[in-house]
């Protein structure tokens, strides 16, 4: 017995250690890459850019600026808020389309999905150029109201504004919020709907008393995977978003170039990682306690 | 399925045999008064998937306050027979009324039935309380936060988990599971109870003990149990009345006492125990009984039934295994017997099976003894005579 329990310990080494084998590249690769440069930013964010020299003495003297300035804090500011809409929407989009998926396809679900995630068949700028063309003063949109009548002249607000980084972000993430909304909505055992109509619901109160919540792993997912990298998003904002519409990303580029003040820039990273964390962690909360509520 | 086979729960005009007629049951056994008003009433009920037909031309009335069970192989369509009652499936062709009311155009959640279902489908993301209330909160009911605790707790206490209320649904027994979806249904107060397969996840302690409990509960609350079983000791032990179902239709309904000693087609036979099938000869019949010669036997009188014909016609005939008398010695109780081999036994604890071989039959013949009858105890190879009784035998067409 004795024999049984050793040999049992060192099978289960043996596991541990083929366990960390395997997982050690990527292991590695992210320490590198991650924490190592995040540990860098930690530091530059308590150093001072002194011309062309960089003064290495601790002083929270960028974290003081950008509370003082309001620039900084309306840029962050509006990029959480940019962020928390179109995340808002593209679940509020995607929902339908994911229960559609579940709970109506019944035959090749696999060529929907493949469907969804069509514009991924494309890199990521050009699908944003596609917009400029669309929203554009002389775009597809504007000339089509204007030989429609509607207007009289082109609509100025629609591109260069936060209107277009949102709807542009919002196409872009859809099937991010598809994907893990449909799969915890496939998840569900259809005798739950079955059992709730026979206990009383019709079919709109039914999805609210159960669908809803059980998916609810699926939208927190989902809103996690769209809040977080919408807020440190650079490239939308920049193509579409003009001067109204730029965003923290975009003053952090302009620190680590052309100010060349990586000290300021390290700071605005690190105070948007944490308006990040704490909004992330709050949504989530908030979804998973809103989940919980409903009976 | 036989062509010549007798539709379901009708007694053939010519029966004097009441034991035929569900109608006219008997009935010493326990459960509602005959003839009272159906309940559920199924005309022609036909269900088809497509070309394939799940349920084909059902009639069956259940009585107010019985245990019915639906008993049947594997896809014979129980399920679809109940999801149909319960409204998750529309007939093809038929008509579905209850307490009078079609339910043709009338949606699940409208219908006076509740449903416990196989998986028990417990909402996971309730606790036991909130599954259990969950059909007290619908639209339908209205009731204030006490009134639904009040009903809650007690229905806890009726099914045996008080205190068990704050328990997560993923934090169950099996045993409890099933308690909770008989709860959640129930606390409804349904007309009829739907129950598919409501013991079929519990081993075999767990579900003997909730038999007993299910029978005690359906007393308790007067509600008209249906349930469905492929368990036919299951059917047996704790129903009023059963229905034998085969490829889709109905093949006999009657008492379980009735559906085990009066089969009305050997398929029934077979399925509801074990079952010996002796061939014979009828030599001569009249309203009252009937001579037949069996095969290895002899020949015997049995009461007329109409699945005997005239005179020099060929029968099938059902012996229990237990109806069988064994004994060293040609046994004096019983009107015929037939010298046989011991080929094979085996022992299950209270009865014992011996299979025989006996002559002018191919297949062995099983007869079951007590294990208290000591007399009656051979091993393989003894030779031994094997006797029954003419009333033991049934007429399957
Ligand atoms: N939605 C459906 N589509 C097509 N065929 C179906 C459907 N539902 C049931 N069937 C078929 O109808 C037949 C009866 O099914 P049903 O579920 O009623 O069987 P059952 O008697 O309950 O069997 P079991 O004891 O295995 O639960 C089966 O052959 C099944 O394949
Ligand atoms: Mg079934």
């Amino acid at each position: 017995m004795g024999q049984g329990r050793v040999a049992r310990g060192i099978a289960l080494d043996r596991q541990a250690r083929r366990g960390l084998m395997l997982t050690a590249p990527g292991t590695l690769y992210v320490a590198l890459m991650v924490l190592g440069p995040a540990a860098l930013a930690v530091a530059y964010s308590f150093w001072t850019q002194t011309y062309v020299t960089l003064d290495r003495t601790p002083t929270l003297a960028n974290f003081r600026e950008i509370a003082t300035d309001p620039l900084y804090r309306t840029l962050i500011l509006r990029s959480v808020i940019v962020a928390g809409l179109v995340t808002f929407l593209t679940v509020l989009l995607a929902y339908p389309v994911a229960y559609y998926i579940a709970f109506h396809v019944y035959r090749r679900k696999a060529l929907w999905l493949l469907l969804v995630s069509i514009p991924f068949w494309t890199s990521y700028l050009l699908r944003v150029f596609s917009w400029k063309l669309v929203l554009g003063y002389n775009g597809v949109l504007n000339s089509a109201l204007i030989w429609l009548g509607v207007i009289d002249k082109p609509l100025e607000w629609i591109l260069f504004d936060v209107n277009a980084v949102v709807l542009t972000l919002t196409h872009a993430w859809a099937p991010f919020a598809i994907l893990p909304i449909f799969v915890s909505l496939e998840k569900i055992d259809r005798s739950l709907l079955e059992a709730a109509k026979d206990l009383g619901e019709g079919p709109f109160r039914a999805f609210f008393r159960v669908v809803l919540p059980l998916s609810m792993p699926g939208v927190i997912g989902a809103t996690l995977i769209i809040f977080i990298p919408t807020v440190g998003d650079y490239v939308t904002p920049a193509l579409v978003g003009g001067s109204e519409g730029a965003m923290v990303a975009n003053l952090i580029q302009v620190q680590f170039g052309k100010a060349n003040n990586w000290p300021l820039g390290a700071a605005l990273a690190i105070c948007a990682m944490l308006c990040v964390t704490i909004a992330a962690l709050a949504a989530a909360a908030l979804l998973r306690f809103l989940g919980r509520r409903i009976r | 399925m036989s062509s010549n086979q007798r539709p379901a729960g009708q007694a053939p005009a010519t029966a004097p045999a009441p034991a035929m007629a569900p109608a006219a049951d008997p009935a010493p056994e326990p459960g509602p008064v005959a003839g009272a008003a159906a309940l559920v009433r199924m005309q022609g009920v036909t269900k088809s998937f497509g070309s394939f037909t799940a349920v084909e031309s059902v009639d069956l009335d259940l009585r107010a306050g019985e245990f019915f069970s639906l008993l049947g192989p594997s896809g014979c369509g129980k399920s679809t027979l109940l999801r149909m009652i319960a409204g998750f499936e529309e007939p093809t062709r038929g008509t579905i009324a209850i307490d009078g009311r079609p339910m043709a155009e009338v949606a699940p959640n409208r219908r006076p039935t509740n449903m416990v279902f196989q998986s028990y489908a417990i909402f996971p993301h309730l606790n036991v309380a909130d599954n259990i209330a969950f059909g007290l909160r619908s639209p339908g009911q209205s009731l204030s936060r006490t009134e639904i605790a009040a009903r809650v707790d007690e229905m806890l206490a009726t099914v045996g988990l008080g205190g068990l209320g704050q328990r997560g649904a993923n934090e169950l027994s099996g045993g409890q599971r099933q308690r909770v979806a008989l709860a959640r249904a129930l606390i409804l107060r349904p007309k009829v109870l739907l129950l598919d397969e409501p013991l079929s996840a519990l081993d075999k302690k767990l579900r003997e003990q909730m038999q007993i409990e299910l029978r005690r509960l359906q007393r308790q609350v007067g509600i008209t149990f249906l349930m469905v079983t492929h368990d036919q000791y299951e059917a047996m032990t704790i129903s009023d009345r059963c229905g034998v179902m085969f490829g889709g239709r109905l093949a006999q309904v009657a008492s379980p006492k009735e559906l085990y000693q009066r089969p009305v087609t050997r398929q029934v036979a077979e399925f509801i125990g074990g079952i010996n099938f002796l061939s014979g000869r009828v030599s001569a019949r009249d309203a009252e009984s009937a001579s037949v010669e069996v095969k290895g036997f002899g020949t015997v009188t049995m009461p007329t039934e109409p699945a005997i014909p005239a005179a020099g016609g060929q029968i099938t005939l059902g012996l229990r295994p237990e109806r069988f008398y064994l004994a060293p010695e040609r046994p004096a109780e019983t009107e015929v017997a037939a010298a046989a081999t011991v080929e094979d036994f085996a022992f299950y604890g209270e009865t014992i099976h011996y299979y025989l071989r006996l002559d002018g039959y191919d297949a062995p013949v099983i007869a079951a003894v007590t294990n208290f009858q000591r007399a009656a105890h051979f091993a393989p190879g003894d030779r031994l005579f094997a006797g029954f009784r003419g009333r033991a035998l049934v007429a399957l067409p």
